[in-house]
């Protein structure tokens, strides 16, 4: 049997340590996998969407499904390049549990050469029990390479 | 609308706004002109996705949206509690640049239970959106029973 290549973790990790959002809302990559990202987002203040309840905002959701997606993008290219969401569909299965942290795996099943198709699950306690489900598309080769900052990750200053 | 004087809708839809503290994180707030809401979401630096180009994160627009969604739903059906969302779908027209972005919904479908929301986002230009959503919200969340 050939030898598997190591996953690409270090450039995706990168991607997050730019995301100045990604910093903001504490998002943590927990795995990476071959086209495979699974994110962590600690349940914080700031992202409760209904006060009555402290149940966080769906907008939480909606960006870490779309930053998990874009890890796996990365993931499955090992390589990094300009990527940008054409479009998120998002399906809301149940409120998140007030106090949970919430996780989000993202699987990038098909690369073509310019489009990237993501399926991505978003969950507090199991992934058999999701709080939401997602589906996007993105466009690859789209200018600059995200986060990889002047002196950062393997092809900086491209 | 509910029979108030917009100023008083506006008012109570940004008391609203500032108890949410997602909405508070993002920034945003409403402006209405009569019973048009534009709802208006500053730039600043946690914002960001891409720092390169640089590029609001793709999530901050689409929950952007989802909150100019839910915000018109409470002024036009005036709900006791929150719409939920059940699903979105968003898709992205242009990079969203680091200026102040701005959002309308237009509620094309109420039902009993079920609202069909569209929403626009637009930065320089009305005619040149960054970004569009449609959805459907539940009007009338029932809590899940206590675990």
């Amino acid at each position: 049997m050939s030898e598997t290549p190591a996953p690409p973790t270090e450039f995706p990790v990168k991607v997050i340590d730019g995301s100045p959002l990604g910093r903001a809302l504490q998002f943590e990559t927990v795995a990476m996998e071959t086209a495979t990202a699974t994110l962590k987002a600690p349940y914080l203040p700031e992202m409760v969407g209904d006060p009555d309840t402290g149940v966080i905002a769906g907008g939480v959701v909606t960006a870490l499904l779309d930053h998990a997606s874009g890890q796996a993008v990365f993931a499955a290219l090992g390589y990094p390049t300009g990527i940008a969401t054409l479009d998120l569909r998002i399906d809301y299965m149940r409120p998140a549990e007030p106090g949970l942290d919430i996780f989000a795996r993202a699987h990038c099943y098909k690369l073509t050469h310019s489009i990237g198709f993501v399926r991505a699950v978003a969950y507090d306690r199991t992934a058999d029990d999701p709080v939401a489900t997602a589906q996007a598309a993105f466009m690859l080769g789209t200018g600059e390479a995200p986060m990889a900052r002047p002196g950062q990750g393997p092809e900086a200053g491209r | 609308m509910n029979g108030l004087p917009v100023e008083d809708v506006g008012e109570r839809l940004n008391a609203m706004l500032a108890r949410i503290p997602y909405a508070q994180f993002l920034g945003v707030r409403a402006e209405l002109a009569g019973d048009e809401m534009t709802l208006i979401m500053p730039y600043a630096e946690r914002l960001i996705g891409n720092i390169n180009l640089p590029a609001l994160h793709g999530g901050v627009v689409g929950a952007f949206m989802e909150m100019t969604a839910l915000a018109q739903l409470s002024i036009s059906v005036g709900l006791a509690r929150q719409a939920r969302p059940i699903d979105v779908t968003v898709e992205y027209l242009r990079s969203g640049r680091p200026v102040t972005t701005f959002a309308r919904a237009e509620i094309k479908r109420i039902g009993r239970r079920v609202a069909n929301v569209h929403v626009e986002a637009w930065q320089e230009a009305r005619g040149k959106p960054v970004a569009g959503l449609h959805g459907h919200f539940h009007l009338k969340p029932v809590e899940p029973p206590a675990s």
